[in-house]
């Protein structure tokens, strides 16, 4: 499935935590390679190690051991600021609880990662306004977070993970928080991007019926992948 | 992140929360207004005192029995008229020396009475001492040789013995005894605490026959320029000890009690100045405490701005801008309510204020730099936070 450039890459990853002393491992040797315009979705039970994964995945935190490059870039070599950068222009994140700033415009939420990247205000929402309108929200680009629907926050975090253009969008349990049919939606709408535009989208979920929808599925149990579809 | 949008982020943190804003404010807004309400109220009270001092006259020395000393006990004055004329033959002009007994007395005009501070002077006094006449004229020469009768008045005197009537030509009496009245004094105002506007100048003679004594409480001379004040104080003192062995006589100038007077009220300003910046310290205390708890609230912004790309840096600067707002606008608030107490003060007391642009621009800076130095701590902190742990946080 990977193509001539990968957009992730990973070679026996593991990751564990100190604890009282001793090291608890939450990954234990994970390879996989994530395509441009690639549509996987990581599934196992809660403590399978996959949250871990997707923050490995998304450069919010470092292998103890093994190689991850992500965006052509090898994160053991990449200090915290290299990192922050790497995120900003490589992954976007979509999470379970929409992660919105409160008391903020659905469009300087969108706008908000290009702040980092040092873009003026009106360049910014500019482009935030756009994705707006791709995700279906150009009606309510001055909403804040508290007067909009959780299928419509979902729609705005959508729209901040790709207003930078990334190569891979890692979505945590988009679903997990809105009603089945709200939650299609947003589904529907994942797929759609990643079909326009090329973004690989790797979601991360527990709900079997999600994962059927992926083009390939990572069962992970116990910090170790069981199966590779 | 470019400063002009961490400036707005910081702002719009604080407009969010505007109470705890206010209220943690409120510490460097007491603190800073105290510093530049004392400094102006002590800077001011110093100036005053000064131009008092110099008001009296310039190159003034002024010789008194007894050690001058703050603490020392006021001694006994055993001066007399005749060690009055010795001074007068070392300084070599009448013109120059000025003497005074003085005790309070109650003068009467009429049913008019009051109770005021009775001086025994020579006619030298307005050479010597900056005091002017509104009406009539002082006592003359003759007035002091044939101890004759007659009083200038105080401005307050005036009024209250004579209100708007002319008093010149009429009589009162001092102690019982009967005076003319030939001149008033133009307003002067207080002076080192004396009001100088509540006293009757009588001739030195019939003050001594009005009293039943021969004693003069001190001598003032006024030297014909400053670098001989000293060497003249040293003459007269010589002198004076010789004609009384056993007294004590020392000769202070001017610049010797704007010196004490101002190293007093130097340390005065200084220690409540200090006890200002205390206060300005406790509100720092309270900015690096909210500031800390603010981290903790937004551990999830946090965290999600860490995911879309903010390095610890750009965290950081975010926070520690927030609490440098916090404190300067704390600072320029502090600094207009200082200004307008300092001036408060001025208006309902003899006080005058003296806003000093230095203490303005030094309470400004400190406010910045309390904001920085309680700032640094929260901001290190949020800039460090993991992003995992920050993000997974409720």
């Amino acid at each position: 499935m990977s193509g001539p450039v990968a957009a992730v890459e990973a070679y026996d990853i593991a990751r564990s935590y100190p604890l009282d002393g001793l090291s608890v491992p939450a990954l234990r040797g994970v390879t996989l390679t994530v395509a441009k315009g690639d549509y996987l979705a990581i599934v196992g039970p809660s403590g399978s190690g996959k949250s871990t994964l997707m923050h490995l995945l998304g450069a919010l935190d470092r292998p103890t051991s093994g190689r991850l490059v992500i965006g052509g870039r090898d994160v053991a070599k990449l200090s915290a600021p290299e990192m922050a950068r790497l995120r900003n222009e490589t992954v976007g994140f979509v999470f379970q609880a929409f992660h919105l700033l409160p008391r903020t415009s659905a469009l300087d939420n969108v706008a908000l990662p290009l702040v980092y990247r040092g873009l003026r205000a009106g360049a910014r929402r500019e482009r935030a306004a756009a994705m707006l309108g791709r995700v279906g929200l150009g009606h309510r680009l001055t909403h804040r977070p508290s007067q909009l629907s959780g299928g419509e926050q979902q729609r705005v975090a959508i729209a901040r993970a790709l207003v930078t253009e990334p190569a891979v969008l890692l979505a945590d349990e988009p679903t997990g928080n809105l009603d089945t049919t709200t939650g299609e939606a947003v589904l529907a709408l994942l797929e759609t991007l990643n079909a326009e535009s090329g973004v690989a989208l790797v979601l991360v979920t527990h709900d079997r019926e999600v994962a059927a929808r992926a083009r390939r599925q990572i069962v992970m149990r116990d910090g170790l992948v069981v199966s590779c579809g | 992140m470019r400063v002009s949008e961490a400036w707005r982020v910081a702002l719009t943190a604080l407009r969010a929360n505007r109470l705890r804003s206010g209220l943690t404010m409120l510490g460097v807004v007491i603190g800073v207004a105290a510093v530049v309400m004392l400094v102006a109220i002590g800077t001011g009270a110093k100036q005053m005192v000064e131009q008092q001092v110099e008001g009296l006259g310039s190159n003034l020395l002024i010789v008194l029995p007894g050690r001058v000393d703050f603490g020392a006990a006021p001694a006994v004055s055993r001066l007399s008229l005749s060690d009055v004329d010795a001074v007068t033959r070392i300084v070599g002009d009448r013109s120059r020396v000025a003497v005074s007994v003085t005790s309070g007395e109650t003068v009467r005009a009429g049913a008019a009475s009051r109770f005021t501070s009775v001086l025994g002077v020579m006619e030298t006094t307005p050479q010597v001492f900056v005091r002017s006449i509104s009406r009539g004229s002082y006592l003359s020469r003759s007035d002091v040789d044939t101890s004759r009768r007659v009083v200038v008045l105080g401005a307050d005197v005036g009024r209250s013995l004579f209100g708007d009537r002319d008093p010149i030509g009429q009589q009162i009496t001092i102690a019982g005894v009967r005076f003319r009245v030939i001149g008033v004094f133009a307003p002067l105002g207080q002076s080192l605490g004396v009001d100088r506007d509540d006293e009757v100048h009588i001739p030195v003679t019939t003050a001594h026959r009005l009293l039943g004594t021969s004693r003069v409480d001190g001598i003032a001379v006024k030297a014909p320029d400053r670098e001989q004040i000293s060497a003249l104080g040293d003459r007269i003192v010589a002198e004076l000890s010789r004609r009384h062995p056993d007294t004590e006589f020392s000769a202070v100038t001017q610049e010797q009690i704007l010196g004490v007077l101002g190293d007093i009220l130097g340390v005065l300003t200084g220690v409540l100045a200090a006890i200002a910046g205390i206060s300005l310290l406790v509100g720092g205390v309270g900015v690096s405490n909210i500031m800390l708890v603010s981290v903790r609230e937004r551990t999830r912004e946090i965290g999600l701005r860490k995911a879309v790309g903010a390095r610890p840096r750009d965290i950081g600067v975010q926070f520690l801008l927030e609490a440098v707002l916090l404190t300067t606008l704390g600072g320029v608030t502090g600094m207009v309510l200082g200004v307008a107490a300092a001036l408060a003060v001025q208006a309902i007391s003899p006080v005058p204020a003296a806003i000093t642009w230095w203490s303005v621009a030094l309470a400004f800076g400190v406010s910045a730099a309390v904001g920085i130095v309680f700032g640094v701590v929260p901001a290190q902190r949020a800039g460090r936070l993991d992003p995992v742990v920050a993000l997974r946080s409720e």
